[in-house]
């Protein structure tokens, strides 16, 4: 059931990390309300979405650091044709993504809240909202972004 | 390049044939184009895992013997080029002496590109995109092109323009699936959106059918029944990083060309003002915009300019584009419908024939990685 607290409605695919368990951290961060992005011990480079190796300096099993969930809009959408039977009659929406200068200007990808027809400013900042779905099976949460 | 042939295009689902007939029937139609015995094929290639597999198609065809089956990896319809140079490199490199090129698709028996069903869980790139609503092609690309637009000040009429050129040259068409439909600007600007940058018009159609295309080696290509277009260059790849997930290209707001093109003009030996048209991969008509940039036809500042409709119309615009309708008016048959019409185009015997015709360049898939291109030739090109 998708309460008020959700952007979208439920029915939408439900992130679970790889079989092998490369995004764990990052999902149970979520879960805490802690957003957590890979950094290199070695050469001090941020990386996400994750990978087993450093892009930079191929050091293995860098370190899940807690980042500030704040940012700045690098591009957006308004979303109007539902891809997903969830979507079919939920109307516009808007994704986007969000630049983070304090991890290394990785980006994340998410909505933003508030009108789905506010006007989108590329270079806003925004700041993260946890958007937490503990009825779902399995339970998840996303980072949701919203004007600062 | 001696054989080009394709299925009838339908609608997404309507195909009254399952996708491997299809593949069946394009190749025997390039093979009736070229005048060329179908067992005489040894080598088979494709992309974006298409289901009609080399083996399969070589013990019902009763071809001789197999000695290539390529698939190009990932990239969807970013590979329609590169499956040629597959080919080609087979041929090339002496592993078989007769391949052929081809895409089948019948969306009705597997699903739709432009719909996620069915889907519980997701993890790795997916995972950080469709929990949010971005889930299928319109969703995953308008962001790079807003992004792009954002930049380089590119206006929607520069879009625009793209659809009404294909469109145009479909009207001309009788193969393509819009034909007898025609569009105008008014009717684009009123169309819905699907994903702001994109209306309705600026995204890809979704088909049924399947396109082949023939080749052998140069020193043979004359022994067939048309006069044969050479393949001068081809290219693919991305620049660094290109896949790195959840949008994290360090280069973001481009069509992937960035390292390809130049590849592709070095092996050909040409430069952009050489080239007399261009099939340019429509998945969305942002990524045409990046990809024609990237392939130095304008500079992206300039391209409200030089993307006007009659720039880009057949027989003698500044550079005319999509001269089958392609991926918005002919068929989506995830670019490979591109490839024929670039063949056609160098023949002399496209429904949309261009003056400029001894050069013609493809270009697949803008916006994924990896992506592909091709530039074609006459003859005197060589």
């Amino acid at each position: 059931m998708s309460g008020p607290a959700h952007y979208l409605p439920a029915g939408l695919p439900i992130p679970v990390s790889e079989p092998d368990g490369l995004s764990a951290p990052y999902w149970a961060g979520l879960r805490e309300g802690r957003l957590l992005v890979q950094r290199c011990d070695r050469c001090t480079s941020w990386q996400f979405g994750p990978e087993w190796i450093c892009h930079h300096c191929h050091a293995f099993d860098l370190t899940w650091t807690e980042v500030e969930p704040a940012g700045r809009i690098f591009s957006w959408e308004r979303v109007w044709h539902p891809s997903h039977a969830a979507l079919k009659q939920h109307g516009p929406y808007v994704a986007v993504v969000v630049e983070l200068p304090q991890a290394g200007s990785v980006r994340m990808v998410g909505n933003l809240l508030g009108d789905p027809q506010q006007t989108v400013v590329i270079g806003a900042e925004v700041e993260g909202v946890f958007e937490h779905h503990p009825e779902a099976d399995p339970a998840f949460s996303l980072l949701q972004w919203r004007p600062r | 390049m001696i054989g080009i042939g394709e299925t009838e295009y339908y609608r997404h689902g309507a195909s009254p044939d399952p996708e491997f007939k299809l593949a069946l029937k394009a190749i025997l139609a390039a093979c009736e184009d070229a005048g060329l015995d179908p067992r005489e094929i040894d080598g088979f290639a494709s992309y974006s895992d298409d289901r009609s597999e080399a083996s399969r198609l070589a013990a019902a065809l009763g071809t001789h013997r197999l000695r290539s089956a390529t698939m190009q990896w990932g990239g969807g319809g970013g590979g329609c080029c590169a499956a040629v140079a597959n080919a080609a490199a087979a041929i090339v490199a002496g592993l078989a002496d007769c391949v052929v090129v081809f895409r089948s698709l019948a969306q009705g028996q597997y699903g739709r590109f432009g719909q996620a069903a069915g889907i519980h869980t997701v993890s790795g790139e997916r995972s950080y995109l469709m929990p949010y609503g971005v889930l299928a092609p319109p969703q995953r690309f308008a962001m790079r092109v807003q992004r792009y637009m954002h930049e380089h000040g590119v206006r929607q009429e520069a879009l625009r323009a793209i659809a009404l050129a294909s469109y145009h040259h479909a009207q001309a068409n009788p193969r393509a699936v819009m034909y007898g439909k025609p569009l105008d600007a008014g009717k684009y600007d009123a169309s819905r959106w699907i994903a702001e940058p994109f209306h309705l018009y600026d995204c890809c159609m979704e088909n049924d059918g399947a396109a082949a295309l023939l080749l052998v080696s140069a020193e043979r290509a004359s022994d067939f029944r048309h006069k044969p277009v050479y393949l001068l260059g081809a290219a693919f790849g991305s620049g660094h990083r290109a896949a790195a997930t959840a949008h994290n290209a360090p280069l973001y707001a481009t069509a992937s060309f960035d390292t390809v093109a130049p590849d592709l003009y070095r092996m050909a030996g040409v430069g952009p003002s050489d080239v007399g048209v261009v099939q340019a991969y429509e998945n969305f008509t942002g990524g045409v915009v990046m990809a024609l940039a990237e392939h130095g036809f304008f500079k992206p500042e300039e391209a409200n300019d030089f993307l006007t409709f009659e720039n880009l119309i057949a027989p003698s615009g500044r550079l005319p584009l999509n001269t089958s309708g392609g991926n918005l008016a002919e068929c989506y048959m995830h670019g490979f419908e591109l490839v024929l019409e670039a063949v056609r185009q160098v023949r002399e015997t496209s429904t949309n024939q261009v003056r400029r015709n001894d050069i013609a360049m493809v270009i697949g898939g803008p916006m994924v990685t990896p992506a592909s291109n091709l530039i074609l030739g006459s003859e005197a090109t060589l």
